[in-house]
């Protein structure tokens, strides 16, 4: 049994709203801010049955050494860490190859690793269902603030049209060769993405009766 | 070609511009307007949000020609509450009061899926009591119940079958009176812990459950009695809304939807948990693939939920209902005051007066909570609307990192311009009823 290991330093802790260090922030309002874990890889030979999994992957995908980042086996559950440029290639080839037949695509969502020590701090996770041989594979690309594109895999997977756009609204991540990627939760005129880390909870002025009030942590402090 | 002022045939007629022709329309019969135009009657209708077939706020958008329906395009996102992001704010313990406010319908649902998914991230899974998992069990089956009795409901209604409204709505409230009696509350119930259930079941509740379970099938009875031989009912569901299999697995539809076309695809046979694999119950499947079947089907499943809670009633032992280890499990003690449920003032009372440490371990854990290793962790769960799929993240702190919630409604909505296009518009209602989405489940 593989044991997980760190490739990556551990990113600086997280502070609570009243600027406490090291202690849960229990205010609920704005100013949690959180980082992810250290960066984790899990060595080959996977554990249990993941290995034979990942070496059909390999054998019917030669580009794989080259596509995946790292793979991490963690709670039973495998992870393989997919370049951007790789991520709509694999898809096809785990849901084609008669071995793999990932014919279902459970869940698309992003996440916001705020301190992602590669600075690639939004991800995307793709949760594979095959149903022939059944077992999962969930998938995850990171990349870049600045540069947030990953492509669609709507051709692949028709059910990832509505998941995509929700990981748009709520993260930025831009969709490359997505039918019509707009937003989905939020009004279309909405500004931000408020699932980001640095989308603050509740920092939305609100109309009451004519006047504006001020997000909360803009209001008038007691004490 | 032009024979009047506008420079058209007839009554419409156009004149060029740099921007295009520009159509203007002076009178006249509508088939000679179109004809003259060239033009297909193609009407644009807005449906919703608020419309009394729409299962609550869902919107959609409608392109008519005639009665033919040419494209839909659902809108959602009107109940969005941000309950994902809300999560990451509050304790892993809180979290369960946000989750079940999702799909209102089947709140237990929500919560033990997400506890499982925070159980696992513990890697407490096998401790929790045998007696918890049970009361879940039979907590989600009456659920499904309840849930499946909306869903007849608001597809009766829909069609115009108006008495199966109100029996839909009365076998419900017999399910909430038993949830009011163990949690409670009718909904939203924070009934289901990390680690195990809130309290153990009050006294009774074990004779309303059983009493429950013998006038259930009756009641279906009745239901099938009174619609299935309904030549209305007949026209209206069969052979409309359909979706083949190869369809449902492409678009991610699950539950009731896919198992009507014959798959019979249940997350509890296919990755069993809360030890559903000791249970004898049967996929229901139909061959229909349309309305008919998927209101078939979910008959068929409150049957079998009521056959998993006799066993469960069954099986259950005295025991404890919340894990031993002290980090996780609250210690408060609730009992039944005057003035309804809350803390047990014997407890209080002890831990205020004999034991500073228990009091400040107490304030701990409820205030600032407990940790939770740092890893992600997908559970699914057979809600019944599909697999329910919980996203858990943890960053090693006292909240979650992230949750995310692959929710089934939200999933089943993208499937309706597939179930519409091309048939009648009457016939979406029937559509959508059989879908059964849940806006709150969907927008979260």
């Amino acid at each position: 049994m593989s044991e997980l290991v760190p490739v990556a330093p551990v990113p600086p802790s997280d502070h609570g709203a009243f600027g406490v260090h090291g202690s849960g922030d229990t205010s609920g309002f704005g100013g949690l801010v959180r980082t992810g874990g250290p960066l984790l890889a899990t060595e080959r030979p996977l554990p249990d049955a993941f290995e034979q999994l990942y070496s059909t992957v390999e054998r019917v995908f030669p580009q794989l050494g080259e596509a995946v980042e790292r793979v991490v086996v963690d709670r039973g559950e495998l992870t393989i860490h997919v370049k951007r440029q790789f991520i709509r290639q694999v898809c096809q080839v785990l849901r084609d190859d008669p071995g793999l037949r990932f014919e279902m695509c459970s869940s698309v969502g992003g996440v916001d690793y705020l301190a992602d020590p590669t600075g690639r701090r939004l991800h995307c996770v793709y949760h594979l269902q095959s149903m022939t041989h059944r077992r999962r594979v969930r998938l995850e690309v990171s990349v870049p603030v600045e540069d947030p594109h990953i492509p669609s895999v709507v051709s692949v997977y028709p059910t990832a049209d509505y998941q995509e756009r929700e990981t748009w609204d709520m993260f930025g991540i831009i969709f490359d060769n997505h039918p019509a990627l707009t937003r989905i939760l939020m009004p279309d005129d909405w500004e931000g993405h408020p699932q980001r880390k640095d989308y603050p909870l509740g920092g939305v002025p609100v109309e009451y009766k004519g006047a504006q009030i001020p997000p909360p942590e803009e209001r008038r402090r007691y004490g | 070609m032009s024979d009047n002022a506008y420079g058209g045939l007839g009554p419409a007629g156009f004149t060029d511009s740099t921007e295009g022709p520009i159509y203007t329309v002076t009178g006249g019969d509508w088939e000679d307007v179109l004809g003259a135009l060239g033009a297909e009657e193609r009407i644009t209708l807005n449906m919703g949000p608020q419309h009394p077939s729409t299962h609550g706020v869902l919107r959609m958008v409608l392109e008519l020609e005639g009665e033919t329906v040419k494209r839909v395009r659902p809108v959602v996102g009107y109940l969005h509450t941000g309950i994902e992001k809300n999560c990451e704010y509050r304790t892993w313990v809180q979290g369960t009061t946000f989750v079940t406010r999702m799909d209102y319908l089947s709140p237990l649902f929500n919560e033990t899926a997400y506890c499982l998914a925070v159980e696992k991230l513990l890697g407490i899974t096998e401790q929790v009591p045998e007696r918890a998992t049970v009361i879940r069990v039979i907590m989600m089956e009456l659920c499904r119940i309840s849930s499946h009795c909306v869903a007849f409901a608001t597809n009766a209604l829909e069609v115009g079958a108006l008495s199966m409204m109100l029996y839909g709505f009365r076998e419900r409230e017999l399910v909430l009176d038993i949830f009011e009696l163990v949690t409670g509350l009718r909904m939203n119930h924070a009934y289901v812990r990390p680690g195990g259930v809130a309290q153990d079941l009050p006294p009774g509740a074990i004779g309303e459950i059983v009493e429950f379970c013998e006038i259930m099938p009756k009641r279906l009875q009745e239901y099938e009695d009174l619609l299935l031989g309904n030549p209305i009912w007949q026209k209206r569901n069969q052979g409309v809304g359909y979706l083949d299999a190869a369809g449902c697995i492409a678009l991610g539809v699950t539950g009731p939807m896919m198992r009507a076309t014959g798959l019979p695809w249940d997350v509890r046979k296919i990755e069993p948990y809360c030890g559903y694999e000791t249970y004898d119950f049967d996929i229901p499947t139909s061959l229909d693939s349309d309305c008919w079947g998927r209101f078939g089907v979910r008959l068929d499943e409150v049957r079998e939920s009521v056959k998993i809670i006799q066993q469960a009633v069954d099986r259950l032992e005295p025991g404890p209902v919340m894990v031993a280890d002290k980090k996780i499990a609250w210690p408060s003690q609730l009992a039944l005051g005057a003035d309804g449920m809350g803390n047990s003032l014997d407890h209080i009372r002890t831990i205020m007066g004999t034991s500073m440490e228990a009091l400040i371990h107490h304030f701990k854990l409820v205030t600032e909570g407990f940790k939770v290793p740092p890893g992600q962790v997908y559970v699914p769960v057979e809600s019944p609307r599909g697999e329910l799929g919980y996203h858990v993240i943890s960053a090693g702190g006292t909240h979650p990192y992230r949750v995310h919630v692959r929710d089934p409604s939200f999933i089943n909505i993208g499937s309706i311009p597939a179930l519409c296009e091309g048939g009648l518009v009457a016939d979406v209602i029937a559509a959508v009823a059989s879908v059964d989405p849940v806006m709150g489940g969907c927008d979260r």
